[in-house]
Parts: structure tokens; sequence; C-alpha cells
């Protein structure tokens, strides 16, 4: 076995290679022993679990062949990143907080961070940093909540291989105004990524992570299973805002978490705009009460993509409220499936949940699936759940029309205003 | 060749023909009014020059300062200098009036030409200060919750804003009070000149009243069966239509 970490074409197996993960863990094995445990106890379950099937409820109307080829996919190797544009492009806004870039689960540029959130104790690290620097800390939220919505296997195998991430823990009462970014990008051909986002936001503080998840390769066919988990302490505001553009022949994962104490205003948007294949699992889990948990998505397919998304909205607390609006503009063959559940356990009462799932229909062939539920255990709620579909209003295209405005940019400005 | 030739244009709605070899010519320069009760075609007409698919153009040429646009798609028409005031605007929610008519100019703009937001503005609230639209109506949908004069207005906006070479006024006058009704024909007014030719659809006279025509011209069962100066519009008013049906009459009689 190799013991440096230049790794070349040769050595770099597929997921599917049995020793691929004792490759893993002797290339990048982090620190603790606990999180090697946890790796391996991963590879145990992923190697256990089964594929999903097409008679799996949680995949229901998925198109579930893609499944077969992850395990054709290599893990990333170590190597230098060739992409002069890659740090301007990874600017993306000129006040933050601080910056962290990857480039196939590398990190592609140093780490940027306000020396005076450092001095108030704010951690925005690596995940690798995070390990050796707070392991107790890591140790207390990494991975301590799951989606439950049917990806078990591939989150294993997310824990299993992943090597690097980001930690943003936030202390009592502090408050970060400007966002933090993370750039998430993929790069060489047939590779398989592990992008982890964990962000704590303790009692009474403020955070917002923004984080971009794009391809330098247009052409480049990639593998990504990330993960993000928030975990929100008592009047708490952490915001979490992902825009999710892969190139087209990516096959992606987003599987995510919300946890939130009492009083908490909390916020995830995921945007999708690229992938070939994208499935997205958001659960939502409000233990504390008087919290408002927002749980958004706008959801742009084109071409011949599928976004095939799952949500969990569940209240543990009383009189806690959750708004969760799911907005899909389907042009051209594509797909998306949504399904969502509210589930309200008997003790919370006076809760106020909303689920919504509007489609607009741009094209005749796209096909919208809307699997709305509620399973309500308390005897004092308000909840409701909706799907609606719509199609473009001919005589609006016209109007548009009638004005020089050629059909595409039509288009376009009635999807901006249907979002 | 500086004219709007409409030359036997025949035009269905599914099978039924309603313009049957409508012919009308309107030079640059001038305002022509186009009457006549309902069901006659009038609309038709409108839609059929703007490029509208419901209605088929079976024969016919219509020159725009020498280009035929018939065939041409409805973007293509209107960005050719062809602008139509419809009767019943849509509304586009989601849109503002500023987005929208800035996509239209931008439509417009050649290769390598800018667009420049600031003159924009300028611009547009000139005009609405002129046609005493709110400037808070920029940031607002594209007629959304418009009042029926808000709507007329708003259609004469864009038409300042596009500058085209000729425009189609259909019905504009339709709903709309008197104080709506100077406005919409004080802001068309401004625009008349040597570089607009106006087709102004109307089905009453009161319209002529502030935008006084060069041409009147009375139309029935598809096309155009008597024209004559303003004066006519004024006859119809008093007589009626029922007479132009009686005068048609007398010589199949």
């Amino acid at each position: 076995m190799t013991t440096t970490i230049e790794s070349t074409e040769s050595e770099t197996l597929r997921i599917g290679d049995a020793a691929v993960f004792e490759q893993r863990q002797q290339q990048f094995g982090m620190a603790g022993d606990w999180f090697a445990a946890l790796q391996i106890e991963n590879w145990k379950r992923y190697l256990e679990l089964p594929r999903p099937t097409r008679v799996s409820e949680k995949w229901r109307f998925a198109n579930i062949r893609f499944l077969d080829e992850l395990e054709n996919f290599c893990v990333a190797p170590l190597r230098a990143v060739d992409e002069p544009s890659l740090l301007e492009r990874s600017e993306r806004l000129s006040k933050v907080s601080g910056r962290l870039t990857f480039v196939d689960d590398n990190l592609a540029a140093p780490r940027t961070m306000s020396p005076e959130l450092e001095s108030k104790g704010v951690i925005f690290a690596t995940l690798v940093d995070a390990l050796a620097r707070y392991p107790d800390l890591v140790k207390k939220h990494f991975m301590k909540h799951s989606p439950d919505l049917g990806s078990d296997k591939y989150e294993a195998l997310h824990v299993a291989l992943l090597r690097n991430g980001v930690f943003v823990y936030v202390p009592k009462g502090v408050v970060v105004e400007d966002p933090f970014i993370v750039n998430y990008w993929n790069q060489a051909d047939d590779v398989a990524i592990f992008p982890h986002t964990t962000v704590v936001c303790e009692d009474d503080a403020k955070v917002t992570v923004l984080e971009f998840q794009e391809s330098l390769n247009p052409d480049a066919a990639g593998l990504v299973i990330a993960n993000a988990h928030m975990i929100a302490g008592d009047r708490a505001q952490p915001t979490h805002d992902i825009v999710q553009n892969w190139n087209r022949k990516t096959l992606s994962f987003q599987l995510n978490t919300n946890t939130v104490g009492a009083e908490t205003n909390a916020r995830g948007l995921i945007i999708n705009l690229g992938s070939r294949q994208a499935r997205q699992e958001v659960h939502g889990r409000i233990l504390g009460s008087n919290s408002n948990v927002e749980m958004y998505s706008l959801n742009v397919p084109r071409g011949e993509q599928e976004f095939d998304q799952r949500t969990l909205q569940t209240h543990v607390a009383p009189k806690s409220r959750s708004d969760l609006l799911y907005k899909n503009a389907l042009s051209d063959d594509t797909r998306t499936i949504f399904s969502g559940l509210i589930i309200v356990e008997p003790d919370a009462q006076q809760t106020d949940a909303y689920q919504k799932n509007n489609n607009l229909m741009l094209s005749e062939s796209a096909e919208a699936n809307s699997l709305p539920g509620l399973e309500i255990g308390a005897n004092d709620v308000k909840c409701s759940h909706g799907a609606t579909s719509g199609r473009i209003d001919e005589s609006e295209l016209f109007y548009f029309l009638a004005r020089g405005i050629p059909k595409h940019k039509a288009q376009e400005l009635m999807v901006f205003g249907f979002f | 060749m500086s004219e709007l030739v409409i030359k036997n244009l025949n035009v269905s709605i599914g099978d039924r023909p309603i313009l049957k070899d409508f012919s009308l010519t309107i030079p640059k320069g001038e305002v022509h009014a186009l009457m006549g009760p309902n069901g006659t075609g009038k609309s038709t007409l409108a839609k059929a020059l703007s490029g509208h698919e419901d209605y088929e153009i079976t024969s016919g040429e219509v020159l725009l300062d020498g280009e035929n646009i018939v065939g041409m798609e409805a973007d293509g028409i209107s960005r050719s200098g062809l602008f139509m005031a419809f009767q019943y605007p849509s509304e586009i929610p989601g849109v503002t009036i500023a987005n929208f008519i800035r996509a239209a100019l931008t439509a417009r703009l050649e290769e390598g030409q800018n667009f420049s937001a600031p003159a924009y503005y300028k611009e547009l609230y000139q005009h609405m200060d002129e046609l005493k639209i709110d400037r808070s109506f920029t940031s607002r949908a594209v007629n959304e919750g418009f009042s029926g004069g808000e709507k007329k207005r708003c259609e004469i906006l864009q038409m300042a804003m596009l500058k085209p070479k000729y425009a189609v006024m259909d019905e504009t006058d339709s709903g709309l009070d008197i104080d709506a009704l100077r406005i919409v024909a004080e802001g068309v007014n401004r625009m008349r000149g040597p570089d607009l030719g106006v087709l102004v659809i109307t089905h009453y006279q009161r319209l002529l009243d502030y935008i006084v025509p060069d041409k009147v011209h009375v139309m029935w069962d598809g096309r155009i069966v008597k024209t004559g100066g303003p004066e006519l519009a004024r006859e119809l008013e008093s007589r009626g239509y029922d007479w132009v049906k009686e005068e048609l009459a007398e010589p199949v009689a």
C-alpha cells in the first residue's frame, strides 16, 4: 500500500472497489478515533443497506436507474487545482465574514475569516481543522440528525468517504452580520465528492451561510453526495442558503437537516439549477416552542433534468410554526417530484404548519409530481398543504410578443415573475 | 414607401372568413380612423396585423414601409415598427412595468449597442408624468389590478417608449371616463408627427373629438365601404350605422 498522498490515475479506486475504503482511510484519515470508528461503521452500513427499489415509497415516481451508476465513480484524488479564474469566481460577495473554497474535496484557497469574529469564539473552519482543534465540539454535533427520507445508504457513504467539509460554530449571543461563503466545486471527470457543511448556531446567536455548488468543467461527469446540517439553539437566527448549479452531467444528492430549539427563526433555502439528476432531502425538526422555521426551494429544471425532492417537517414542541414552499418552473422534458410530510407529534399543540408546492409548466412534455401529506397527532393545530400546477397563459405570452419581446425572453421574465 | 399598405387581406378564424379583401393605406404622418358596428371585423384586423396565430391570413399583403409582415412572428412584427394598443391589455403578474418595457427596448438593440438605465428611467418618468401615471407604477406588475383607464394609459406609455412607425389603437376609448379619454388622446397627439402613422379603431365618434383624424373609414362585413374626412364620423354619430347599411343595400336593390 502506498504511503504517499500523491495519488495517480491508476491508484484511484472506484466506490465499487472493495479496497476503496481502506485506501481512503490510509490517505485521508482524519483526527480522532471516534471519527475513524464512525467512518468504519458507516462504510459497513453502506455495504449492508439495500439499494432503494422502485416500490420503496420514499422513492416513488423517481427514476432510480442512476443509482446503478454510483459505484463507478472514483473517489477524488489529492491534486493541485489548475483554474486561474477560481478565486475570482469564488468571491461571490465583497462584504463577507469569511470564505472557504474546495475543488474536488481539496481545500483550494487559503481560508479567509474575520479576525474580530475569531476573537469572539466564532469557528469557521474546514472539517479537518475543526476535528483537530475542537474535537469535542465536532463530536457533539457531527451527524447527530438524519433526514430519514430514503437515502440512508448514501448518507452512510457520505460519512464513510468524506474527507473534508465545513464546520461553522457561533457561540451564545454572538451575531455574525455578514455571510460566510462556502464554495464547493467539482472538476475532474468520473469523480465523486462529499461536501459537508455543519452549522451550529447557539442560543441568541445569528449567522448566515451561503453555499455555492458548481462545476469548473462543464463536461466532467461527477457524483456529489452533499450533507448540510443546521443546529440552532434558543432565540437563534441561522440562515443556510444553497445554490446547486453542478454541470448537466453530475448526479447529486443533498441531504439536509435543520434542528431548532425555542423562539428561533431559521431559514433554509435551496436553489436548484444544475445536475443531470438531483435528489434532495430536507428534514426540519422543531424541538422548542414559538419557533419559526422556513424551508424553501426554487427549482428551474431544463432539458432532461430530474429534481426529486422529499421533505419532512416534524413538530415536537407546541406553538411553533413551519413554512415550506417549493416552487418549480419546468421546461422541456424535465421531471420534478415533490413529496412532503408534516408530522405533528401529540404534544405539539397549537402548531402552525404550512406546506406548498407550486409548479409552473413551461412545456407540454414536462412532468411535475406532487405528494403532499399530513400526519397529525395533536388536536389543536393549524396545518395546510397543497400543490398547484399551472401553464403559462397564452394571452400573457402574446402580450410579450406583441411588444417585440422574443418568446424565450418572455418565458424567462414569466419564470422570474412566478418566483 | 413610407406607408403602411394593407392589400386585399383575407383573414379567417377557424373556417369563418372575417376580413374579405380588406385594403387600406396609411401614410406616415397621418391619423386614420376605422369605424363600424360590432362584428364587422375591426378587432380581427388589429389581431391579424399584430401576428396573432389564432387569426389566419389566407391571402393578401401588409407592407410596412415596403416590407411584407404577413407570416412574421408577432415579436418580429413589433420590432419592425408596428405597435398595437390593445382593447383588453393582459395582466402580467410578477413582471414590473419598468422591466417589461426595458425588455421590449432591449430586444430592439442592435449588436454592440448598450442599454442606458439612467437615460431609460429619465425618459420613462417624463412620459409617466405627462400621462399622469404615478411614478410608483414602475414597480407594479404590468396591468395587474389596474383600472380600465390605468391600463389604457399604460398602453400609451409603452407606445411612447417604443416609438413605433405605425400604431393601431384598438377601441382605446372603451371603458374610459372623460378625463382618462382626454389624457390618452393628449398622449397620442403628442406623438403625432411626420414619423408616425396611426390607425384608430373605434366604435364611437367621441374619441375622434380629441384625436382628430385625417381620414375616416367605415367598415362593414369585413371590408371598407366608405371613406371621408372627420365630418364622416360626426355623420355616423348622428345618423347611426343603419344609414351605411341602407346606402350599401341600394346598389343591390
